[in-house]
Formats: C-alpha cells, sequence, structure tokens
C-alpha cells in the first residue's frame, strides 16, 4: 500500500518542499550572480563590455571585409546584437546547468536539498546577468536611432509598440534553456564527457543559427533547400525571430514562428522534468 | 511513551554499481559492445527498523563497511531506501562532515547565509543567529575572508556553529566531535551537551564506545547491513566491545 502511495506525484508536497527552500534558490542566484564578477576589476560591466566588443568586431569584419550584410536586416549592428545576446544567454544557460549537479555534489551528498533546484536557479542567475547585458542593446540602439535623426543611415529602424512583447521570446528563450539544461544536467552526472560533445554542440549552433548572417540572404545566394529547412528547424531561430520581429523589425512575430517555438519549449521542459525526476535518486550514486 | 522523532521501518537499500566505475561515454560503449558492463548488486542495509524518541540519543556502532553511514544518509533523506521508509519528525541538521556546503570563493560571512539556505533557512532568520555563530565560531577577524583561505578547521568550527545555531530537533553526528583542536572540541561537547537538554534528539555514530556511553542512552550494532544488538547503551557498548576484542 505504501509503495502505491509513492507511485502517484505528492504534488502538494513538492510544492510544500518547493516553498521551503526558496531560500537556497535565492542564495544560490545571489551567489553566482556576486561570484561571476567578484576580483575583476571591471565588475558587472564585464556584462554589457563583452557582447559590445564582440559585436564591434563581428560588425567590422563583415561589414568592411565582406561587405553587403546590411542586406534586409534593417541595421546590421543591433542585428548581430540581438542574435548574439540571445545565443550568449542560451548556452551560458544550458552550461551552467548542465554542471551544477556535479558541481555542487559535496552538498547533495550530505544534506537533502531538492536537487532540481541546482539547474534551475543557474538558468535563473544566467538570466539576471542576460537583463543586465540588454542594457547594451538598450544603448545601441539608441544610438543608432538618435543617429538616424541626422544621417538617415538605416532608414528601416524605428521603435515601435511591438518591442513591449519583446519578453514573450525571451520567456520563451528561459523554458527551452531549463528544459535542455534538465536533461544535460541527467546525463553529466552518467557521463562526463557531455561537457566536451556539448561544446562542440554549441559551436555549432552558433554557425547554425543566424546570429551573423540572415537566412534571407542564404535563401537568395541559391543554398539548397532542405539544407534551408533543417536550419529553420533549430528552435533558436524561431525565438530570435520573434524577438527580432519585436525589437529590430518593429512588426508582430510570425505566428508560425511563435508555434513552433511554443510547442518546442514545453516538449523540452516536458521532457527535461520526467527524465530529471525519474533519475534524481540515483544521482547520488554517480556523482 | 514519548513522541518518535524517527521512524525507520524495514529499510534494505541496494546498491546496483559497476564493478568499474564507468563516468564517460566512450568508455560506457565500449563496455557495452564488448559486453564487460557489469553490475554488481549489494544490499548496504538490509530491513533495519528502529524508533527513536524525542529526547532520546541513539549510538550507531560497527566496523567500516557495516552501513553505518549509509544509515545516517538515508535518514538525513540523501539516500531514498530501496524497500521500507523512513519519517522524520521536526526539523533535522546532518552533521555530516562540517563545512560541505560552503562555496569557496564566498566568505565567511556569506557562506553562513548560503549554509543556512542548504538547511532551509530564510535570511533573515539566519541573521537572527549571526552573532551567535559568528562568537561561537572564533571566527571574527575572518569572517570577511574566502573560506578557500579557511584551515580545516576553521571550516569546521564555522559549519559546526552553524549547524548547532538553528536549533534543530534532530541531529545527526557523524563523528564530528572528532573536529579542531583539543579546546575547540570540549567546547563543541559542551554545546551538545546543552542541546541534549533542550531535548534534542540524536543519531551518533562513532567507534568508540566510550564516547558513545558518555553522550548515548540508548545503541545499535550494525554488521553487514544488518542490527545484530540494540538496547541500553552499557549493555550494547560491552558487546560491541567484546566483537572488538575477539577480531
Amino acid at each position: 500500500m505504501a509503495e502505491e502511495k509513492a507511485k502517484r506525484l505528492p504534488l502538494k508536497q513538492y510544492a510544500k518542499n518547493a516553498y521551503k527552500y526558496r531560500y537556497l534558490m535565492q542564495e544560490i542566484v545571489r551567489k553566482n550572480v556576486k561570484l561571476q564578477y567578484r576580483n575583476s576589476f571591471l565588475g558587472i560591466f564585464w556584462t554589457m563590455l563583452q557582447p559590445f566588443l564582440t559585436m564591434l568586431v563581428l560588425v567590422f569584419i563583415f561589414t568592411k571585409i565582406f561587405g553587403k550584410a546590411n542586406d534586409g536586416v534593417v541595421c546590421y549592428p543591433v542585428y548581430l546584437l540581438t542574435g548574439r545576446l540571445l545565443y550568449e544567454f542560451y548556452t551560458q544557460a544550458t552550461n551552467r546547468a548542465m554542471r551544477s549537479i556535479r558541481n555542487s555534489a559535496s552538498v547533495l551528498k550530505k544534506v537533502y536539498v531538492p536537487k532540481y533546484i541546482y539547474p534551475i536557479s543557474n538558468v535563473f542567475s544566467t538570466f539576471i546577468t542576460f537583463l543586465i547585458s540588454l542594457l547594451v542593446l538598450v544603448l545601441v540602439m539608441g544610438y543608432f536611432l538618435i543617429k538616424n535623426q541626422f544621417t538617415m543611415q538605416y532608414p528601416d529602424l524605428h521603435l515601435s509598440w511591438y518591442i513591449l512583447l519583446a519578453f514573450v521570446p525571451i520567456i520563451l528563450l528561459c523554458v527551452f534553456s531549463t528544459g535542455v539544461g534538465l536533461i544535460l544536467s541527467v546525463l553529466n552526472v552518467y557521463f562526463k564527457d557531455i561537457e566536451y560533445i556539448y561544446s562542440v554542440i554549441t559551436l555549432m549552433l552558433f554557425y547554425v543559427t543566424p546570429i551573423m548572417y540572415s537566412l534571407k540572404t542564404l535563401a537568395r545566394s541559391g543554398v539548397n533547400s532542405i539544407v534551408m529547412r533543417i536550419l529553420m528547424l533549430n528552435p533558436l531561430y524561431s525565438i530570435l525571430e520573434m524577438f527580432r520581429s519585436c525589437v529590430l523589425y518593429g512588426s508582430m512575430w510570425n505566428w508560425n514562428h511563435f508555434l513552433y517555438a511554443f510547442g518546442i519549449s514545453l516538449f523540452s521542459l516536458a521532457v527535461g522534468l520526467f527524465v530529471f525526476y525519474k533519475h534524481q535518486d540515483r544521482f547520488i550514486l554517480y556523482i | 511513551m514519548g513522541q518518535p522523532a524517527v521512524e525507520v521501518k524495514n529499510v534494505s537499500i541496494l546498491f546496483n554499481l559497476n564493478k568499474e566505475k564507468v563516468d564517460n561515454l566512450k568508455e560506457y560503449f565500449v563496455k557495452l559492445i564488448t559486453h564487460k558492463l557489469m553490475f554488481t548488486e549489494f544490499w548496504a542495509l538490509r530491513d533495519i527498523s528502529f524508533t527513536v524518541e524525542k529526547g532520546e540519543r541513539l549510538g550507531v556502532l560497527g566496523f567500516n563497511g557495516a552501513g553505518k553511514s549509509t544509515l545516517l544518509k538515508t535518514v538525513a533523506g540523501v539516500l531514498k531506501p530501496t524497500k521500507g521508509s523512513v519519517k522524520v519528525h521536526g526539523v533535522i541538521a546532518p552533521l555530516l562532515e562540517l563545512g560541505a556546503g560552503f562555496d569557496s570563493n564566498y566568505s565567511g560571512k556569506e557562506n553562513i547565509f548560503l549554509y543556512g539556505a542548504t538547511m532551509g533557512y530564510s535570511r533573515k532568520y539566519i541573521e537572527s543567529k549571526y552573532d551567535e555563530i559568528v562568537e561561537f565560531s572564533e571566527l571574527k577577524d575572518f569572517i570577511d575572508v574566502p573560506v578557500k583561505n579557511y584551515s580545516s578547521g576553521m571550516r569546521a568550527r564555522l559549519g559546526f556553529a552553524i549547524a548547532t545555531a538553528v536549533e534543530p530537533e534532530v541531529l545527526i553526528l557523524d563523528e564530528v566531535l572528532s573536529v579542531g583542536d583539543a579546546k575547540f572540541r570540549q567546547k563543541s561537547e559542551n554545546k551538545v551537551r546543552s542541546m541534549f537538554d533542550k531535548g534534542v534528539t540524536v543519531l551518533f555514530v562513532s567507534h568508540s564506545t566510550e564516547q558513545v556511553r558518555r553522550l548515548c542512552d540508548k545503541a545499535i550494532i550494525l554488521q553487514k547491513g544488518q542490527i545484530i544488538a540494540s538496547g541500553e547503551v552499557n549493555e550494547v557498548c560491552d558487546k560491541y566491545d567484546q566483537m572488538v576484542k575477539k577480531k
């Protein structure tokens, strides 16, 4: 009889437990954000400086050396920055979540703590640094909007009310990253080399996702339509396009992107939670 | 009859472990293909049942590998029993290897709050205990120094101070009373004793029957995952001493 009871999900107890450990969640998020910039001279300023500098480098390479990058992307520097910021958030969040269980082995071996707290709070702390890094986007966009008043360098760049909807793709990205992070954290408990494999995957993702180029220019240059289709399957692409619609193009997103991103995000979260739930009691034997 | 604080019912724990540790994909596939993926079953605990009542102090004796730490980890909720159930009534503070929850880049002060949160306490509550913790650990001058620069004794002192300051109802002591210098050892034993007077329930693991006799009122002996003796502390300790002599 006791076993039958255990088989049903005691949701009420879960909620109670999660509520009890909310302080731990807060403390870990606080710790991650604090420690990331401790002992560095520029501190939290790095969060903004780093994407800004890489944007400058990439803009220089693509406009001055390869040329013609501005085709149909409204404003290439902003286009690039939006892609980079979202990509960086995804990779950092999933990477940290992946390592979180192994990194907190010393705690998990000795004290009872709900284990999902570690991957989830790591996604959350990355989210906070991501929000800070969004400031650089605001500054760069502001710069070009003001410059537009005088030179009309980017005639299509304008602010619209759609920018207020930008939180939707960000939330979808959070959900997606949490799901992937949970799955990776479980895999990493059993197989250490997932970390190396995943670093190759994220590198691939950087080129597969239209961060530096746009799919439109790719299609025009005669890339095989099957390859195009495969590139479009990438959920990061849908989320990124939604974000760019709101921020850069100033229009409503394509609802196909929304449906696809929404479906994939929820699916990844569901799989992540399921896998994590099934395996969490065995972690202790492997870490 | 008092109220039960810890109820352990028919607990068995099965470890299903690889003979060799396979922790990367490459090795896993190589072993899978060459059929070398062997698992060994190992019952670390077999059908353990006991109840500790509120305010009772139970000593757990046994040779190395008898399952003492496994038992404590099960009570602390770190390990889930394969069969049976464990119920703990009240707040539990595991003192298994002190300072395990510290982040080495964090200062002593920050770690107090982190460690407190690991045990489920709010920042506000820990703040109210903060002075007591710092004073007991004698680390006032080093409280803003990152824990990575602490000596192992300092870490243990801080861990002990936090875990005892939060007034737990059930205390799990895994040989922790042997940390630090003689002075701190005396101090921590006194602290634990003062907690006894407040009616704290204790599970205490030790190899020394002398210490168990001094601190506990009941004891059990574990051997190969089974309880082979339980009862009043002096009886059980005598039996354990005989076992040691025979060996």
